[in-house]
């Protein structure tokens, strides 16, 4: 039998970053991973993630999928195709390569299997054409196949608003975003960006039945009632084709439970997770968990931990002293306390929040339409009027974001030491209008104004995302945050740059009383926001 | 359904080179590597198997190898994953009745 210092189980962000860690202080490690690519499921992230500069926000999570690679290239021993069906006593663990059962012996083992995606089942559910938002990532993302023409998506969360904006940058046309709970479960900023492409939301609905006889030919929603059963005669028909699900995530903590491990029901974490120490021990010395196993958040908190687990197991087995652990552990349990603040916090899971932490109240019809109104934006603090170019920062809930702070050139953006607060705008800094915040904004919410473009006209700079791109004088429609139009639009500048790394920055020209009301382009015959 | 040519964030999608396979007798072109049930749905096909005992349409659900509903039989072989079996050239797919493919139900 084949004997590792460690065996990490799960070649994701998490087991990734275990592995870097743990071999960098000399212990012999081998990763398994079922799939035939390493990664998880980072490389079908397109967007740019969140968090500060050290959690590596703004980059797109397919880069940091490939830097994580890169550094793990030099000695960490991924085995692909080898699903670990077992942790045996002894932290004996079994493994299927090939049709073959092998068994190895670990000294320490480190669980990041990550998790599996929730289903609910209705009418209809099993029909081809009812996909995971999962499948719906792996099939465009990954394989460039669009998942269907017409989707209607379920659930409202982050991955049910992400996955609608990449359809929408696949090609498809979303054609309604829908949740049982009466608020949106996902970041305001991306619900935003799906609502101003026109992307109308549902909440207190669902979806009562997948029509079709061989494959999905549309959905019929119904708005539910307070106990979440649906309320007779309020159905709705959606022509679809394609009925997409991402209604949570599950920790896959069956490997952990096999081991023995004390486990435990904590909804806050997803469901049956592993009861663990501040860096992922769990009951039995040696065996840690980390990522989403040990609770549901995201790929920069599984990193993190990751790395914490990796640190662990090597102190566990004297390859590092146990100054070294706390020295390296301290900073990074700060990172991770930085990611777990804000509204979005596991901790508020759940929580009905009125105010910010600024004590503005939040909108709401950024909860129930996904779009905040022209009214409501004016009373947070990066909206701001002024002579001449300036930002406009529509991001009005404290979640743990701050690249716009470092990437203007003149520091005009200030978001402060506490990272979920909103960000401010220096009246005493003049913009340059370089556009570098609107790029680097995550949430795609920070615009360019200019009041002054012309005598009765503004321009708006916006983050576009979509093919084909605008050209310099094409002439459109300006749509509104919810996708629509308000005005006549031509498009007086289209910038991309390797900074902005593939979010083009059209500016567009409308009729000033326009300006806090434009923040989309479509240009002529074009549908659904996108052009065709 | 469509492949995406261009993508405004991944650019120009790496594919592999052409390849012929079958499915039900049928010749059907994709891409070298890339899963069977990616292929299939390229050729606008939705249906890989019907169940065995209520003969209900299944498909692509979690696309990653978990769920087992896109199992087909596969140069003779049943229950293959689709989703994560990569297509190579000259590749017999056949829609799964149960656990076999047609013409053996048929047999029976």
């Amino acid at each position: 039998m084949k004997r590792y210092d460690l065996i990490i189980i799960g070649a994701g962000p998490a087991g990734l970053s275990a592995a870097i860690e743990a071999s960098k202080r000399g212990m012999s490690v081998a990763v398994f991973d079922e799939n035939a690519r390493p990664g998880g499921q980072l490389f079908k992230q397109i967007h740019k993630f969140f968090g500060s500069k050290k959690h590596k926000a703004k980059i797109r999570g397919y880069k940091i999928g490939e830097q994580l690679l890169q550094e793990a290239s030099d000695n960490v021993d991924v085995k692909l195709n080898s699903p670990v069906i077992g942790i045996y006593p002894g932290k004996e663990v079994v493994v299927r390569q090939e049709d073959h059962i092998f068994h190895y012996k670990a000294d320490s083992i480190i669980v990041a299997t990550g998790a599996s995606e929730n289903m609910v089942p209705f009418e209809g559910w099993t029909l081809p054409g009812v996909i995971g938002a999962g499948a719906a990532q792996t099939m465009m993302n990954l394989h460039g196949v669009k998942p269907g023409e017409k989707i209607l998506m379920l659930g409202s969360g982050n991955v049910g608003l992400v996955v609608s904006f990449q359809l929408l940058q696949a090609g498809c046309e979303v054609k309604a975003l829908v949740d049982a709970a009466p608020r949106i479960g996902g970041y305001g900023v991306h619900a935003a960006k799906v609502a101003r492409c026109g992307v109308p939301f549902y909440l207190s609905h669902t979806i009562t039945k997948a029509e079709g006889t061989d494959c999905v030919t549309g959905a019929i929603i119904s708005q539910v009632d307070e106990h979440f059963k649906p309320i007779p005669g309020t159905e709705e028909h959606f022509d679809v084709d394609t009925i997409c699900v991402a209604v949570g995530l599950s920790p896959m903590s069956q490997l952990l439970m096999m081991a023995g491990c004390d486990m435990v029901d904590d909804p806050k974490r997803g469901g049956q997770v592993p009861v663990c120490g501040d860096y992922g021990e769990t009951s039995i010395p040696g065996i840690y968990a980390a990522g989403d196993v040990s609770g549901i958040e995201e790929a920069s908190s599984a990193m993190i931990e990751g790395r914490m687990a990796g640190i662990c197991a090597a102190q566990y087995l004297d390859f590092c002293t146990e100054d070294e652990k706390k020295e390296s552990l301290k900073t990074l349990l700060e990172d991770l306390d930085d990611l777990r603040q804000g509204m979005f916090a596991p901790k508020n899971r759940g929580k009905k929040i009125e105010k910010t932490e600024e004590g503005i109240d939040i909108s709401q019809t950024l909860l129930t339409k996904g779009h905040l109104t022209r009214e409501e934006a004016e009373r947070f603090p990066g909206v701001i009027h002024e002579v001449g170019v300036h930002p406009v920062i529509e991001c009005t809930q404290n979640i743990p974001c701050n690249p716009c702070q470092d990437a203007c050139p003149k520091h005009c953006i200030q978001v402060g030491n506490d990272i979920t607060a909103l960000p401010q705008i220096d009246p005493d800094v003049q913009c340059i209008g370089c556009g570098m915040c609107v790029a680097s904004c995550s949430g795609q919410a920070i615009f360019l104004l200019n009041e002054d473009y012309e005598p009765g006209f503004a321009s708006v700079t916006l983050p576009y995302e979509f093919l084909p791109l605008p050209q310099k004088g094409s002439k459109g429609k300006a749509l509104d945050r919810a996708g629509q139009p308000v005005c006549e639009a031509e498009v007086v500048n289209v910038r991309t740059a390797p900074a902005f790394d593939h979010t083009a920055l059209l500016t567009i020209k409308v009729p000033k009383e326009k300006m806090m009301d434009a923040r989309f382009y479509k240009g002529l015959g074009c549908t659904e926001g996108v052009e065709k | 359904m469509e492949r995406i040519t261009e993508h405004p964030i991944l650019g120009k999608i790496k594919k592999g080179r052409e390849v012929r396979f079958t499915l039900d007798g049928r010749e059907l072109k994709g891409c070298e590597g890339e899963p069977i049930a990616a292929a299939l749905k390229a050729n606008g096909v939705m249906i890989h198997r019907y169940t065995a005992k209520q003969h209900k349409p299944r498909g692509i659900f979690c696309a990653i190898g978990r769920c087992t509903d896109c199992v087909m039989v596969v140069d003779g072989k049943p229950n293959i994953r689709t989703c994560i079996t990569p297509l190579k050239e000259g590749m017999k797919v056949q829609t799964q009745y149960g656990t076999r493919a047609k013409a053996e139900v048929k047999d029976k």
